[in-house]
């Protein structure tokens, strides 16, 4: 009926279509995102590390209380290395590196929030603070409870 | 070596993450959302714990301890109150975590200008 269904070369064009457009995307080196990556966020987990013994050491925290501190810690430095320009510079090296730590939470909101400050506080920062940050709480909170109503019905000792 | 042991464990979780985007082609977001659920998953069969003992802020650091926080709080609440335990205690130990980048990220809004 139509004539690009008759036509052999049009369903070339879309058989090859993502070949072709693949040629124009930018190539991505797997091996050196990776290993900026692993760097990176390496080197942020041991930050936070080091912010962890210094909560148990300085301000007598436990090893299970000192998490929060060291959050909240990182939390801040990420937001304010956000603020000042810094971190989405390291976003650009390093990937999933400063994407994957609390930090890049952190950084999603912040920025967003940042970002949209000239839409007004109410609708601009305060209702696209989450516009990233959002799916990471909805789909852990979902996963959460379906997870704990099936620990606590079937399992709970 | 507990230094060590972070930077390596912290490190490949980005890895993972950063494979994620390269190889499976996934969004930012996907990635993070995958992540989250599978802190939940490892928690719920029990290894996440033993994996903090191990790694200490290697684990906890990377986003996916935050899947492990939200379960953690909603059972420990479960075992307390029952059932609604799940609900009222969701947000209890990752409190500290979205309350400061909430208020941290508000006050950025207020003191910075975007860049670029």
């Amino acid at each position: 009926m139509t004539k690009a269904k008759q036509s052999p070369s049009m369903q070339i064009t879309k058989a090859t279509y993502k070949q072709l457009a693949s040629r124009f995307q930018p190539k991505r080196n797997v091996l050196l995102n990776s290993w900026r990556a692993f760097w990176v966020g390496g080197t942020i987990c041991l930050f936070g590390q080091i912010l962890q013994n210094f909560y148990i050491n300085v301000f007598d925290f436990t090893e299970k209380t000192a998490s929060n501190p060291t959050v909240a810690t990182l939390i801040f430095l990420s937001v304010l290395l956000t603020g000042l320009g810094v971190y989405d510079n390291i976003g650009q090296y390093a990937g999933a590196g400063s994407a994957v730590p609390v930090t890049g939470f952190a950084n999603s909101i912040a920025s967003a929030a940042i970002e949209h400050r000239s839409e007004g506080f109410v609708l601009g920062v305060g209702g696209n603070m989450f516009k990233l940050a959002g799916s990471v709480i909805v789909f852990g909170v979902v996963a959460a409870f379906v997870a704990g109503i099936v620990k606590s019905l079937f399992g709970l000792a | 070596m507990e230094y060590l042991i972070a930077f390596a464990v912290g490190g490949l979780i980005c890895v993972v993450g950063q494979l994620l985007l390269d190889v499976a082609k996934l969004t930012p977001a996907h990635v993070m959302s995958t992540l989250v659920v599978c802190g939940v998953v490892l928690d719920f069969i029990g290894v996440y714990d033993p994996f903090i003992e191990f790694a200490g802020a290697g684990a906890t650091v990377p986003i996916v301890s935050f899947g492990h926080a939200l379960y953690h709080g909603a059972i420990a609440e479960a075992k307390q109150n029952g059932v609604i335990g799940v609900l009222t205690g969701i947000f209890e130990v990752t409190s500290a975590g979205i309350s400061a980048a909430i208020v941290f990220g508000f006050l950025a809004a207020l003191f910075f200008r975007p860049k670029g």
